[in-house]
């Protein structure tokens, strides 16, 4: 599964990159979004990929069940999960204003500073 | 490391000062370098004794630099004509620019260059060395674009910052080389120990590289164009630093590093060649001259390659002559600046050929303008008969080349006696002739400089002795690197230096006599000898501008796109073949285990974000956008991260809401892209993709450290009374990244609020600038009287909330 796990990646960044390439502020944060899906699989995949039960302390018991899943790169995950939608939600307000003062989505029409 | 620090805090509160006290301010401030020299004249006996007196101080151990000061007889005799000199300066500049607004300035520039000079001669860590080698540069650029408001000043000294510190450029590669040679960056180590730099591999580029950094900042030809240029600063900065010391640093660093690099074919050849140039060439220069103060300059020019060429020789003999020379220049040098300046200031001109007779009106001046005139042309008794003498010796001795040096030498000898005559002497005889202000004496602070630098001139040539042992004979011993005793007469009885500088004196005289002619004829030499290096400089300045054009036009687009796609390339290119060179797959790609189910999401992912690229409408590549993230949620709960999944699934459905609310009412924006272009970056996407699909398989095979999750499953319930590893790991265990977090949301989400919040009416005037930007809405409400910004302005959303823009306005615009 890691294998294609790997392509998948791959796809994604391609995807992600290709998008952020093209002149519209909309494909640019949909390639962020892309780009940022990528991302975390990527961590996922290099922390490990096991089919294990979740890094979970059962009631009664004192440590996880062996083997279960590393909670680290999870951890990771969660936090680039998270600043990843703050990030969003601030370039999509971004854009809207964006859009409000320039009248486009075109990145090329964003060239005077203080239009 | 106090007498150098002190003129650094001096220099913080002179300008202070000088608001307090005034006219009297040059002589307070003057009272600390009288003060260091009369500190470093305390350790004159000892000095002369052999003893070194040292310093150190931690200043980077890791690197091995230590801030660590050493005195011995060659930082001793420039440490006093530092602070002495420094001190009649000080006094000077008060009396000449009396009343100028920006005085103190001056007098802070003024000190902080002495400390750096200070601190340049007495440094033992090659680097402590060439930190304050760079802060003489730049508080010489200080103090030559002291005038800041004329262009001319600005150009001189930016191209006397350009040259010196091109040069100190190279210095610092040579003194690392050195060090790293040697062994130790501390001078009195590589002095003390008996490895030879000289045998070893890197000597020649050690030796070109100090070479560099010692002739721009020595203005050796060619780099000699940037000295007269620096007469923009006012006198008493030229006399200063320009004349009596810092272009002397040059020369202290080839005597300093004489016992290191000297003595072989290659220092023969370039130091003495190129200080044989410069000596003929500044000389030659200074009587095509009719500015008193750039007629000095050459002839500074002139003196300084003269010690460049007897520090190139390098025998012992000529070492003594230098230092002799040196000192000697540096008395009758400064007072003949400082006149210049008091001429300059009493009768409004520097042209020699507008002043004459002046001594009837400016009695002190002319006397103490003809003592240092009579002792630039070396007449006897001065202290620098003694030194041409042993210039005359030195040169004639010179191993191999002396019947050609020594004409040389003597040519130049005479140069300087019509430079003496034209600026000690003609001024001030013959028939009055009018100035555009009526002359009158200068006042103390103007004459006393003059007066006492040339006054000790004629003292120290009376009575030798009375620098011989104590000062002379000390530095020499540390540029030779054994005890040498100098002893210093005015008398050596008839031998070939005294014919020598007969002949020299005699040409000179018929020269200066002959000069009008002479003058004429020699402008000839002028575009070969200066506007050659000069242009030079032009041209290379200018290759320079336009080389960071160019390449700023390269790289610096403007378009984000091209930005991003130079970080890609660059990215893949590097990444990419160091892949290709070094990465093996340890184990062929492992397909084993993979399910209907995995391979069933990999597939939907795949077609998902297929879609939302190729999507024509929006809301599909939204819809599509959404596919993704929710599969992607799914992948996490496949492999053991149930936690993962669910804050997936939150957050892209959030996030799917976002798009939908800012772009619904948004119109289709056309595809603007050419085929090529989309090729083209299909291709560099493509490539990116790859390149990390093949990370991820290299990286699978990996594992250079135990996974440190054991730690937390032990932990979590023990300490953190948790039984879920992944939320422990977050509050817990790594709490403060969760605090980090926390706070990237809420900097977002004042942003976000502020964005939405903030009214867009509020920039009316700022949005007109914007009419140029949007020509389609311009066209097509053409009955407006404010065409253009005004539909765009009225989109802004009044209620704060996510009420995009206005419809109309999207209509008006014909989209």
């Amino acid at each position: 599964m890691a294998a294609l796990l790997a392509i998948l990646i791959g796809c994604l960044y391609a995807a992600g990159v290709y998008m952020m390439l093209r002149r519209s502020l909309f494909k640019l944060i949909l390639g962020l979004v892309l780009l940022s899906h990528g991302a975390n699989l990527l961590i996922f995949t290099a922390g490990g990929l096991t089919r294990a039960q979740p890094p979970i302390i059962p009631a009664g018991a004192d440590a996880p069940v062996v083997p279960s899943a590393d909670p680290l790169p999870q951890a990771l995950i969660l936090t680039a999960i998270v600043i990843g939608f703050g990030v969003l939600a601030f370039a999509l307000v971004l854009f809207h204003r964006a859009y409000q003062t320039i009248g486009s989505d075109d990145p090329d029409e964003l060239r005077v500073s203080d239009g | 490391m106090t007498a150098v620090l002190s003129g650094f805090v001096l220099a913080l509160v002179a300008p202070g000062l000088y608001r307090r006290a005034r006219a009297g301010a040059g002589w307070l401030l003057a009272l600390l370098p009288l003060g260091l020299a009369g500190y470093f004249g305390s350790y004159t006996e000892a000095v002369a004794a052999g003893e070194t007196v040292r310093a150190s101080y931690s200043w980077a151990p890791a690197l091995g630099v230590d801030l660590s000061f050493c005195l011995d007889g060659l930082s001793l005799l420039f440490a006093l004509l530092i602070t002495g000199i420094g001190a009649l300066i000080l006094i000077y500049a008060g009396g000449y620019l009396s009343g100028h607004p920006q005085l103190g300035r001056l007098y802070a520039f003024l000190l902080l260059f002495m400390a750096s000079m200070l601190g340049l001669v007495l440094a033992d860590n090659l680097l402590a060395l060439f930190v304050f080698w760079e802060l003489t540069s730049l508080s010489s650029y200080l103090l030559i674009g002291f005038d800041h408001e004329r262009a001319e000043a600005r150009a001189a000294a930016l191209q006397a910052l350009l040259v010196t510190g091109g040069g100190g450029l190279a210095l610092l590669a040579g003194l690392l080389l050195l060090g790293q040679a040697g062994g130790s960056l501390e001078l009195s180590v590589l002095l003390g120990q008996p490895h030879d730099l000289r045998g070893h591999p890197l000597y020649l580029p050690m030796l070109l590289l100090v070479l560099l950094g010692a002739f721009t900042k020595s203005a050796q030809f060619p780099f000699h164009f940037w000295l007269p240029g620096a007469m923009a600063a006012p006198t008493p900065i030229s006399a200063y630093l320009h004349s009596a010391t810092m272009v002397k640093a040059g020369v202290y660093l080839l005597a300093r590093l004489h016992p290191l690099l000297g003595g072989t074919d290659a220092w023969h050849a370039l130091v003495t060649g190129f200080g044989a140039a410069t000596m003929l060439a500044g000389g030659l220069l200074a009587v095509t001259q009719t500015d008193l103060k750039r007629i000095l300059a050459y002839s500074t020019v002139s003196a300084l390659g003269t010690l460049v060429l007897l520090l190139g020789i390098g025998t012992s003999a000529a070492v003594t002559a230098a230092l002799v020379f040196l000192l000697a220049h540096a008395l009758y040098k400064g007072a003949l600046f400082l006149v210049a300046g008091a001429l300059d200031h009493e009768t409004g001109t520097r042209d020699v050929r507008q002043l004459g007779g002046l001594w009837r009106t400016m009695p002190v001046t002319a006397a103490a303008a003809g003592l240092a005139a009579l002792s630039l042309a070396g007449f006897a008794p001065f202290l620098s008969f003694i030194g041409k003498e042993l210039v005359f010796e030195a040169v004639w001795a010179a191993p191999g080349a002396g019947f050609i040096l020594a004409p040389a030498a003597v040519l130049a000898g005479a140069l300087f006696v019509v430079t003496a005559g034209l600026t000690g002497v003609r001024p001030f005889w013959g028939a009055p002739r009018a100035t555009p202000r009526p002359p009158h004496e200068a006042p103390l602070s103007l004459w006393l400089g003059p007066v006492l630098l040339a006054g000790s001139g004629l003292l120290f040539g009376l009575w030798p002795a009375l620098v011989a042992a104590q000062l002379v004979s000390p530095a020499v011993t540390a540029v030779v690197g054994h005890p040498q005793h100098v002893l210093l007469a005015l008398w050596h009885g008839f031998n070939l230096a005294l014919a020598l500088s007969g002949v020299s004196l005699v040409l000179g005289l018929a020269l200066y006599l002959g000069w009008n002619a002479i003058r004429r004829a020699s402008a000839c030499l002028e575009p070969l000898l200066n506007r050659g290096p000069a242009m030079w400089y032009e041209v290379a300045l200018r290759g320079l501008n336009r080389l960071a054009q160019g390449q700023t036009r390269l790289l610096q687009s403007g378009y984000l796109r091209y930005y991003l796609m130079i970080v890609l390339v660059a990215t893949a290119g590097l990444t990419g073949a160091t892949l290709v060179r070094r990465g093996r797959l340890a184990s062929p790609v492992d397909w084993s285990g993979l399910s209907f189910y995995d391979a069933g999401l990999a597939l939907l992912i795949l077609l998902a974000t297929a879609a939302a690229v190729l999507a024509r409408s929006r809301l599909a590549a939204i819809a599509a956008l959404g596919v993704v993230g929710y599969s992607v949620a799914l992948v996490f709960v496949l492999f053991g991260a149930p936690d993962v999944a669910m804050t997936q699934f939150l957050v892209e459905t959030l996030t799917v809401i976002l798009f939908v609310l800012v772009f619904y009412h948004l119109p289709e924006s056309p595809a603007v892209s050419h085929t090529l272009a989309r090729l083209r970056d299909a291709l560099l996407a493509a490539a990116v993709g790859v390149l990390m699909t093949g990370l991820v398989l290299l990286a699978g095979d990996v594992q250079y450290h135990p996974p440190i999750s054991a730690y937390f499953a032990e932990h979590s319930l023990a300490d953190a009374h948790g039984r879920n590893l992944v939320n422990v790991i977050l509050v817990d265990f790594r709490g403060l990244d969760t605090l980090g977090e926390i706070t990237v949301l809420a900097v977002a989400g004042v942003g976000v609020y502020a964005l939405l919040k903030l009214r867009v009416g509020a920039q009316g005037h700022s949005a007109a600038g914007s009419t140029e930007v949007q020509p389609a809405r311009t066209d097509a409400a053409p009955l407006e009287p404010e065409p253009g910004p005004v539909p765009a302005v009225n989109g802004a959303p009044q209620d704060g909330g996510l009420a995009l823009a206005n419809p109309a306005a999207e209509e008006g615009g014909g989209r």
